[in-house]
């Protein structure tokens, strides 16, 4: 009997977890009204969107599974690569373009995550940064495939579905990386209410006590690996459909350290870190792009700096007290 | 043949005084500084300016280097470094790539981004053989200075108290402090003996491996691979894996130009792979 009531209460955890807070249905309300609200700003939208994307990848990794990567833009290089070559050489439709990135970054995901699996946080962050460099590498000298320093050229979209062609203001733009990413989003939500997510939060916190109540560590970090790779990789596609090009830029290594940086401000260890964080990041960079164009990357390493020797929770407990506040306004509402 | 592996050695050479220094921090206070580049930059910069601006000789403004790189390491040390040290290393990881970005961008903004040259002094400059090996005389210079340093750093290290102290401190840092052995001070000295060298290393290298804003990120890759490879708690160590990388690097570049770095990363990896827990860790009581 104590069986079956630990684990109803456990379902009843995960359960609690999975519903949704009016908090996160305005969120995404305001998401999609921003298509209407600030008409002329859709290409900055759309560019958020993909990088919230992008967080979103590393979070599921890092937020959850504690596993750090100084690479992540291996993967958003390669999903990028793929739908560019995609829509090169096989068709212009964007959905199918998507999926090949999408595989294609889970396929190297799947292929380095024993790699990442081994030794300690160091080793980690200098393998991953040793894979994207590798990738960085390589694409940089396969001229021929991907045009090298000049950039994969020739990148033509077909409409959305058929119907929606993309326009120069980034209208199909933003409304289709909107779309892909609530979807992934709810994708991911799922997974990390669901028991395997659970069990990935287990292996952060403690992975010798998760391992000895039978969670196989191991292969729930691989799949953890993979499906971020394969995120990430959505983010890559996007990038290269709505651009409509693909530079060795989005392999360099600036991508996993602002990246980071998007976690940082945002907070790791829950979803809508990554998304507050691009949203701060890309309207931060906006701002400091309009009274100094050049030396983003001097803000970029003070911001850094900042954070992380004032604690790097500071927004992401923000939030939190907010959202604490706003629900127990709910509640006492309810009561 | 010999030529290239001399040239190698050389290039090692640069690369373990550059490279030294931040194994023996990451060793004693386990501190992940990717920003170690950027204090070779500082050096290859004052070393360049001093010799441009102010007419300092050639020789004399290597000691320049050293000392204000070593200077600079002090100072950033008190400042911004010594809360860093009980944090993770995702942390500290975050921490120095945003001091490397700094370093980037403003010697950008103070220098320009256009590559440094150092003026050799005549003495140093041409090439001569010997049994038909081509050895330029610079690469002797620096082959032969840093060899100096790598003996007397084995053996301040072995022989002396302070390598001692400093190898118990590396060893279990509570341990070492419970004996009365200031190691918060010791780790101040070393730091910033390494950042002298490394300063040291960024304005011999200049003549090998050039000098622009670009450069702590562009070697970054290269002293970890010097400290993960040849691990943390010797100077033989590292010694062997900065030959090693810059032997392999100088060899690939001459032979087979068009994979570029591409053997050092591979290398990396393979070698991280095969040899993951030795590198770094560090069993710790």
């Amino acid at each position: 009997m104590r069986a079956e009531t630990f684990e109803s209460r456990v379902r009843q955890a995960l359960h609690a977890g999975r519903r949704w807070h009016p908090a996160e249905i305005a969120f995404w309300c305001l998401a999609f009204a921003a298509f209407l609200l600030f008409p002329s700003q859709l290409l900055l939208l759309n560019e958020i969107a993909i990088l919230a994307l992008f967080a979103l990848s590393l979070d599921l990794i890092l937020g959850y599974a504690g596993i750090v990567s100084l690479g992540h833009a291996a993967f958003l290089g390669t999903g990028a690569y793929a739908a560019g070559l995609f829509a090169k050489h096989v068709g212009g439709d964007p959905l199918a373009g998507l999926a090949a990135g999408m595989a294609a970054a889970g396929l190297l995901g799947l292929v380095t995550s024993p790699l990442v699996l081994r030794g300690t946080d160091l080793t980690r962050l200098m393998i991953t940064l040793g894979v994207a460099l590798i990738l960085y590498e390589l694409a940089n000298s396969l001229g021929w495939l991907t045009g090298g320093a000049d950039g994969l050229q020739g990148v033509v979209m077909g409409p959305v579905l058929g119907l929606f062609d993309f326009d120069i203001f980034g209208r199909t733009a933003y409304l289709y990386s909107l779309c892909v990413l609530f979807t992934l989003f709810l994708v991911a939500r799922r997974v990390v209410h669901s028991p395997f997510g659970l069990s990935l939060r287990a292996i952060r916190d403690n992975p010798l006590r998760a391992s000895a109540s039978g969670v196989p560590n191991a292969r729930r970090l691989a799949a953890a690996y993979t499906i971020a790779a394969t995120y990430a990789g959505a983010a890559g596609a996007l990038l290269a459909q709505t651009t409509q090009f693909v530079s060795l830029d989005v392999l360099d290594f600036h991508r996993s350290a602002d990246l980071m940086l998007v976690l940082i401000i945002g907070g790791a260890g829950y979803l809508y870190g990554g998304l507050i964080g691009a949203i701060a990041f890309k309207l931060l960079q906006d701002a400091i792009a309009t009274f100094t164009p050049q030396y983003w990357m001097f803000w970029i390493g003070l911001f850094l700096v900042l954070f992380v020797l004032g604690g790097r929770e500071i927004i992401h407990g923000g939030v939190k007290a907010v959202a604490g506040r706003l629900a127990g306004i709910g509640r006492g509402a309810a009561r | 043949m010999l030529t290239i592996l001399f040239d190698g050695i050389a290039y090692g050479m640069v690369l373990f005084v550059l490279g030294c220094g931040l194994s023996v921090t990451m060793g004693l206070m386990n501190f992940v500084n990717l920003a170690h580049g950027a204090f070779a930059m500082l050096g290859g910069y004052v070393a360049v300016q001093a010799m441009q601006r102010l007419g300092v000789p050639f020789l004399a403004s290597l000691p320049l280097a050293f000392l204000a790189a070593a200077l600079v390491g002090v100072v950033l040390e008190r400042l911004i470094y010594r809360p860093m040290y009980g944090k993770s290393h995702l942390d500290q990881v975050m921490f120095s790539i945003g001091l490397v970005f700094m370093a980037v961008a403003g010697t950008d903004w103070l220098m320009g981004s256009t590559q440094q040259f150092m003026h050799l002094p005549p003495w140093l400059q041409g090439r001569f053989e010997v049994a038909g090996i081509g050895i330029g005389r610079y690469r002797l210079f620096v082959i032969a200075i840093c060899g100096l340093l790598a003996v007397s750093l084995q053996w301040g290290f072995t022989r002396t108290r302070f390598g001692s102290r400093l190898r118990a401190a590396v060893d279990d840092a509570r341990v070492a402090r419970g004996l009365g052995i200031p190691v918060n001070r010791l780790f101040a000295l070393t730091f910033a003996l390494g950042c002298g060298l490394a300063g040291l290393g960024g304005a011999l290298g200049i003549e090998l491996m050039g000098l622009d804003p670009s450069f702590p990120l562009k070697f970054m890759i290269y002293f970890l691979i010097v400290v993960t490879v040849g691990g943390t708690s010797s100077i033989t160590g590292p010694f062997f894996a900065a030959m090693l990388l810059g032997v392999a690097d100088v060899i690939g570049k001459y032979l087979v130009p068009e994979i570029g770095a591409f053997i050092i990363y591979a290398l990396m990896v393979v070698l991280l792979i095969t040899r993951p827990h030795g590198l770094f860790a560090r069993v710790r009581a």
